[in-house]
């Protein structure tokens, strides 16, 4: 059986490489994918605690797996309210490049 | 409290009519105005004539009505309480009749004005007041009455606020008689911390319940309302305000500052006789304010120009003598005067207005002259005025000012010297009233020349604002008799200058000086009076007629008969001329002794150091503060995604490196 240390190092360098990139990408599109990229490590995570869980108490825990599924609803529904909005700022500014979308400026 | 006269209706009658005209006056056409201002200044008096009637049937004097508690503290309670005595009624029939006559007058004089509604809604809001004033049972209420003749004469008299002149001598009115209030307001304190009362009956009582109690506290509360007293009537060392009065309409000059409002001063040393007979000292004082008010403010008068001005300083001269008269004790001889007085000056005020409308607002008597066939009814009735006040028997002036000196002869607390410049300063009255006399409907009329010369700016810095709008027609400038229903009153007033001195006529004279009498119960004075001596009474009346004769003559010599003679006069005399000419610079000595230095602490050490430098620094260093730190966190807000993101997961990282780490527990259990 693998043991939890290398699905919870697996998840650090998945989010890792999202913060990352999300810092470093300009294209919003690749941004939000980078966005995917943690909630999915978080997943991760959150599944392998729940398996060690279940194996510890010797009883079937699903509260991970369940929050998994949250997750994925919420990010279902951010992908579609997010994509909406990078395409009406495509329409608006012709650009995806968020260093050029800064109107929040002070 | 057997019957109920509803004194309170007096007063409260008036303000109604304020309230109706001040607040819908602007969208009310003119004669309803005009049919509001006059009712509700016609009421109080029907109401008065009523009282006067009722008077004699009257249980108890002094009647009071109490309507109920209005400050309780401990002990002390002031109440809303009227009193009615002889002294009441007597200011009641002048302050509700000249009141009323000066109404009507103004209906005329104001009919041009766009602010008609305004000024009915003041002089409704002063008569409230001054009933007030009168009808008071205590200090307190006396005091509301007191300061609210104060603002309405401070809006009256920058009524044509539009002009600087007019508002700076509202301004002016009214600061200084702050001074005077704050006289009144300490005599009050102390009044309050000795015998724990305001109430007239109280004080009064308590102080005759010690027949033997002179000077001392009686002495500091008397000199404090006699400070209360000289800036209300205008007498040294607080009458600056009174000339520039002036500035106001001529009804008001007539009602405010001439008739009523600056007698409130000699009407409350009369009330508050009582302290002042315990003492000595304060009588003095006043006996001397009163006699150097009138000689310095009769020579001042001499050369005035303006014709408003002559008769303010004619009326501060006047109520010096009602000064003088309180002053020896001579309360109901006071009273007289201030009755005369404010039947044949608010008689003159109104005849000047008259001239003044005759002329389109020209007020200096150098550009008058010759005016007496043309405005017939206002020489004549001015005549009565002028011959009244200047003291010609059987006139109402000659007999009030007569009883006054008389008094200052024999009264011990007066005497001779007091009786000599009282003598002394009926002669230049008389001298300064026929000389306006003689400039204004004698010899040449200099009327044209004012259009001519260099003046025609000065006279046109004179004319209301109204009128200066105007293209200056020519036809605006033909004289014109005034409408009846300015006339009117100035018959009625000439009718009681003539008539009022018989109720108080001499018993010297043959009559029974019904008035002093009358009043004699509300005045009554422990101090000892001597009785008349017909005699000594007959001949100081021919020497004061005699001096009058003699002031008429002079003014006859100089303005009639060689009219240039006062020039040259002027040019001989040049040091006392400039001297008299300049008001002896009071005003300018008051400007460097107290102004000057008053707006030098205002100015820096109040405005600059402490407004400007530590209120103002404090209130701007926090807020420079705040703004500087929040400049300074605002740089964080870049506008830039990439960077929120960074600064985000910077600080999620260092979270997580503390809670990982224990710095936190680390930090606060140390």
């Amino acid at each position: 059986m693998v043991p939890i240390a290398y699905y919870l190092v697996l998840s650090a360098i998945l989010f890792s490489i999202g913060v990352a990139a999300f810092l470093i990408k300009r294209n919003i599109i690749t941004i939000f994918m980078s966005i995917e990229l943690m909630l999915n490590a978080v997943n991760l995570a959150f599944i392998a605690f729940s398996r060690q869980w279940s194996q510890t108490t010797g009883q079937l825990q699903v509260n991970g797996q369940i929050f998994v599924f949250f997750v994925m609803v919420v990010a279902a529904a951010e992908a579609a309210v997010g994509l909406a909005i990078v395409i009406a700022v495509f329409r608006a500014r012709s650009t995806l490049n968020v260093d050029s979308i800064d109107l929040m400026k002070l | 409290m057997n019957t109920d006269l509803h004194l309170w209706l007096i007063p409260l009658v008036p303000f109604a009519g304020f309230l109706v005209n001040g607040l819908l006056g602007r969208k009310f056409p003119r004669p309803l105005v005009t049919t509001v201002a006059l009712v509700a200044s016609l009421i109080p008096l029907l109401q008065v004539a009523a009282i006067v009637t009722k008077f004699s049937s009257l249980a108890t004097l002094p009647h009071v009505e109490t309507l109920g508690t209005w400050i309780r503290s401990g002990a002390f309670h002031a109440d809303f309480s009227f009193q009615l005595d002889q002294l009441t009624l007597v200011m009641l029939c002048v302050v509700t009749g000249v009141g009323f006559l000066i109404h009507i007058y103004s209906v005329g004089y104001m009919a041009e004005d766009e602010s008609y509604w305004r000024f009915f809604a003041y002089m409704n809001l002063f008569l409230f007041f001054m009933l007030t004033l009168v009808l008071a049972e205590n200090f307190l209420l006396m005091f509301v009455g007191w300061e609210g003749v104060g603002l309405a004469s401070y809006l009256l008299i920058g009524f044509w606020f539009t002009r600087d002149s007019a508002a700076n001598a509202g301004k002016k009115a009214f600061i200084v008689n702050r001074i005077g209030d704050f006289g009144f307001l300490v005599a009050m304190f102390l009044l309050i911390a000795h015998f724990g009362s305001l109430s007239f009956s109280s004080v009064f009582g308590q102080i005759s319940a010690h027949p033997l109690w002179q000077g001392g506290i009686l002495t500091a509360i008397a000199i404090f309302l006699v400070l209360g007293a000289t800036g209300k009537s205008a007498q040294i060392p607080l009458y600056v305000w009174l000339p520039d009065a002036m500035e106001g309409p001529t009804p008001v000059s007539a009602l405010i500052h001439a008739a009523t409002m600056v007698t409130a001063g000699v009407y409350m040393v009369a009330r508050t006789h009582i302290i002042f007979d315990r003492s000595p000292l304060a009588l003095s004082t006043v006996a001397l304010i009163g006699v150097a008010t009138a000689f310095f403010a009769a020579t001042i008068g001499i050369v005035q120009t303006d014709i408003k001005r002559v008769l303010a300083y004619s009326t501060i001269s006047q109520l010096g003598y009602m000064f003088l008269a309180c002053g020896v004790a001579a309360y109901s001889a006071g009273i007289f005067h201030l009755v005369t007085h404010a039947f044949f000056k608010a008689l003159l005020f109104l005849a000047a207005g008259s001239v003044i409308h005759a002329l389109s607002d020209q007020q200096d008597m150098r550009f008058m002259g010759g005016l007496r066939t043309k405005i017939p009814v206002t020489f004549w009735t001015m005549t009565v005025a002028v011959f009244a006040i200047s003291g010609f028997p059987p006139l109402a002036g000659f007999v009030s000012k007569d009883e006054i000196l008389y008094q200052s002869f024999v009264s011990p607390n007066g005497g001779k010297i007091f009786w000599a410049v009282g003598l002394l300063t009926a002669g230049i009255t008389s001298f300064y009233m026929f000389r306006l006399w003689y400039l204004t409907f004698f010899g040449e009329s200099r009327i044209q020349t004012a259009h001519h010369e260099e003046d025609l700016a000065t006279v046109h810095a004179r004319h209301d604002t109204r009128l200066t709008l105007e293209a200056d027609p020519p036809a605006a400038h033909a004289v014109h008799e005034s409408p009846w229903v300015m006339l009117g009153p100035l018959v009625i007033l000439a009718i009681l200058s003539v008539i009022g001195g018989f109720m108080g006529w001499p018993e010297a004279l043959g009559g029974s000086n019904w008035f002093s009498h009358f009043l004699a119960p509300a005045v009554a004075t422990t101090t000892a009076v001597p009785t008349g001596d017909n005699h000594l009474e007959l001949i100081l009346a021919l020497i004061s007629t005699l001096v009058a004769f003699t002031g008429w003559l002079t003014a006859h010599i100089l303005y009639y008969a060689k009219p240039e003679l006062p020039a040259r006069l002027a040019t001989s005399l040049r040091p006392l001329y400039a001297l008299v000419k300049n008001k002896y610079w009071v005003d300018e000595i008051y400007g460097a002794l107290i102004v000057a230095p008053v707006l030098f602490i205002a100015r820096w050490v109040l405005g600059v150091l402490i407004d400007r430098g530590v209120i103002d620094g404090g209130t701007l260093t926090a807020g420079y503060t705040a703004q500087g730190f929040g400049a300074l966190v605002a740089r964080i807000q870049s506008g830039n995604i990439r960077s929120y993101a960074g600064w985000l997961a910077f600080f999620a990282a260092l979270l997580l490196a503390v809670s990982y780490f224990g710095w936190t527990s680390h930090f606060l259990l140390r």
